[in-house]
């Protein structure tokens, strides 16, 4: 198992800060809308640089998001911020129609995603976000694994032309991809070679892949470990060489089963080359109130899940 | 219909309503061909939409840019009144008017609602699903603002579409921001799918709540041409002074054909072959049938 450093520990939403940032100093097209939420979504420093490319919409996201659809008409490159719940589900009809059916320029970034937003509880906790992104035509979706990640993902969007749905989150959690980056859209991160089994992960329990490859090397058992960032489009190539090689593959996600990743490689795995699967995901219940690690532990999405989740595919082969 | 005498830089109001006459007749044509669409809010919204297309708004018919820098904009809301839009671009040089026959058709550039899918040209947001078009345009607005660019962007609305929350939202930011470059135009025609809005949801004035979230509003006699394009120039004579404008133009739901004014009933359902004759012998052909 190769050994993954970590080298700091910071927020992916101030990844997503930093990256707009930048943007903003680079991208005179780039403007920032945001319902009430600056703070929270770390676009204070875009703000105070760029007032003029800040639009500040109030507690008002189906209009935030049909001003960004118009903002990309006359040629803008809007980022929208709010939290996963009211960037997604709330605001859905304006996104199918007013952004994706239309094909507008619109980058969705999206805070707070998963149970890891913790204490607030489940009205906050979107789990099904992906899944709603993903089944629009078109969309693009991104859920960043770390600080570093975020941050290079913000700043490859703008040069994407059309929608992109991008996730991340609220807690501090460790960094451990490079600064300074290219992200590649579409283009999986291999983290580790391993012939025993895929571990498919993708955002905050990326970390926990790489913590349960550990533990499995020390079983003895070499996990091909890949970081799918991007949902859609789904890197087909590297997830079907990857279960080639091994037979049999573990999803990892902070989402529901329906409509995540996993089910993303399933029905990819099913069409082409059918093997076991088994998913680290949240089984169709809602979250709750708690720390992010004790609800991480309570709702199946630790290191030990994905541990006991290889042992189960592999018992499968 | 009255013909009023009033010279305008482009087209006489005669002509406007030559124009009119014509696109109304496409829209029962369009909507008999396939036996599906909306002609009420149609034939009520034919005069504005000439008006606007025809002789107020600054534009290139051709090549379309969906950007509209330098141009004015219109989006429209309501897009089930997607008839009197197409028939209006078209006559207007934007796309084809042959192009009108395929309307609701397979592999149509002129779906049943507007949309910016299938490339046609004119159409810059898609809309049906109701609300989300004043959001649209005030984005489009807020851009011309960052680029210096003088030009105005009119949105036009359904009554009872004002029931969608969304469009209070952006009636709220728009008046908070100062989009001082944008028309709205509420098609007052007081009628919706399932009765009357005053039945369905009184809106109450709708003057006295746009004024109350900030803006400047204008009445408009939406089936007079020449009362159209008198409100149409005052509207934007007052834009450009710190708030957005809204034009409550009272028109009638089927206006052109005697037999579908009055009522809802014409909202969403299409002429039999007789209704057809006798909504086409109402309306003389005065560019040419597609």
């Amino acid at each position: 198992m190769v050994k993954i450093e970590i080298l700091d520990q910071k927020d992916t939403r101030s990844g997503f800060g930093a990256g707009l940032l930048e943007l903003g100093r680079t991208n005179p097209n780039v403007v920032a809308l945001c319902a009430d939420l600056t703070g929270s979504l770390k676009m204070d420093a875009f703000k105070k640089e760029f007032p003029e490319r800040f639009i500040q919409t109030g507690i008002a996201e189906a209009n935030m998001i049909g001003m960004a659809a118009g903002l990309a008409t006359g040629g803008k490159i809007p980022f929208t911020g709010t939290f996963a719940n009211f960037s997604t589900g709330r605001v859905y009809d304006q996104i199918r129609q007013s952004v994706a059916y239309s094909g507008k320029n619109v980058k969705i970034c999206a805070s707070h995603a998963g149970v890891t937003l913790g204490e607030d509880g489940a009205t906050h906790q979107i789990l099904e976000d992906i899944g709603l992104m993903k089944m629009l035509p078109g969309m693009v979706v991104i859920n960043p694994c770390d600080y570093n990640q975020t941050k290079a993902a913000t700043i490859a969007i703008a040069d994407y032309e059309g929608p992109v749905y991008l996730r991340f989150g609220r807690p501090k959690w460790p960094v451990f991809t490079a600064p300074d980056q290219k992200f590649e859209i579409g283009k999986a991160w291999h983290i580790n070679n391993g012939n025993a089994v895929s571990i498919f992960c993708t955002g905050h329990l990326v970390w926990k892949a790489i913590k349960a490859g550990e533990i499995l090397a020390e079983m003895g058992i070499e996990a091909d470990i890949i970081n799918i960032h991007t949902i859609k489009p789904l890197d087909k190539e590297a997830v079907l060489a990857s279960v080639a090689k091994t037979g049999c593959a573990v999803t990892a996600e902070e989402h529901q089963m329906n409509g995540g990743l996993g089910d993303s490689i399933c029905q990819l795995l099913a069409l082409n080359n059918p093997k076991p699967v088994e998913m680290v995901a949240v089984n169709d219940s809602f979250g709750e109130s708690g720390t992010p690690d004790e609800l991480l532990v309570k709702y199946g999405l630790d290191t030990v899940n994905i541990v006991e989740a290889v042992k189960r595919v592999m018992a499968r082969k | 219909m009255k013909f009023v005498k009033y010279m305008s830089p482009k087209h006489s109001v005669k002509q406007l309503q030559e124009i009119a006459c014509q696109v109304r007749r496409d829209i029962v044509r369009m909507v008999h061909a396939v036996q599906s669409g909306h002609p009420g809010g149609s034939l009520g919204c034919a005069d504005l939409l000439v008006a606007l297309f025809h002789e107020v708004m600054d534009y290139k018919a051709k090549p379309f840019k969906m950007d509209g820098k330098g141009e004015d904009i219109f989006i429209l809301s309501n897009g089930h009144i997607s008839p009197v839009l197409y028939s209006t671009m078209a006559h207007a040089g934007i796309f084809d008017v042959k192009e009108l026959a395929t309307f609701r058709k397979l592999n149509s550039r002129l779906q049943g609602h507007p949309a910016t899918h299938e490339h046609l040209e004119g159409v810059r947001i898609a809309s049906g699903s109701l609300g989300q078009g004043l959001s649209v345009a005030t984005g489009i607005a807020l851009s011309k603002q960052m680029n210096n660019d003088p030009k105005t962007v009119y949105c036009l609305m359904g009554d009872g579409e004002l029931e969608e929350g969304q469009n209070w939202e952006a009636i709220m930011f728009a008046a908070h921001n100062k989009v001082d470059n944008l028309i709205g135009i509420v098609d007052f025609n007081g009628q919706q799918i399932d009765g009357s809005t005053k039945d369905i949801m009184g809106l109450t004035e709708i003057k006295d709540k746009f004024e109350a979230f900030g803006w400047l509003t204008l009445d408009m006699d939406g089936n007079n041409m020449g009362n159209v394009l008198e409100i149409l120039n005052k509207a934007k004579s007052m834009s450009g002074q710190g708030k957005p404008v809204l034009i409550k133009m009272k028109t009638d739901m089927g206006a052109g054909v005697d037999f579908m004014m009055g009522s809802h009933e014409w909202h969403g359902i299409a002429p039999n072959n007789e209704q057809l004759a006798n909504a086409l012998a109402q309306l003389p052909e005065t560019l040419g049938d597609y």
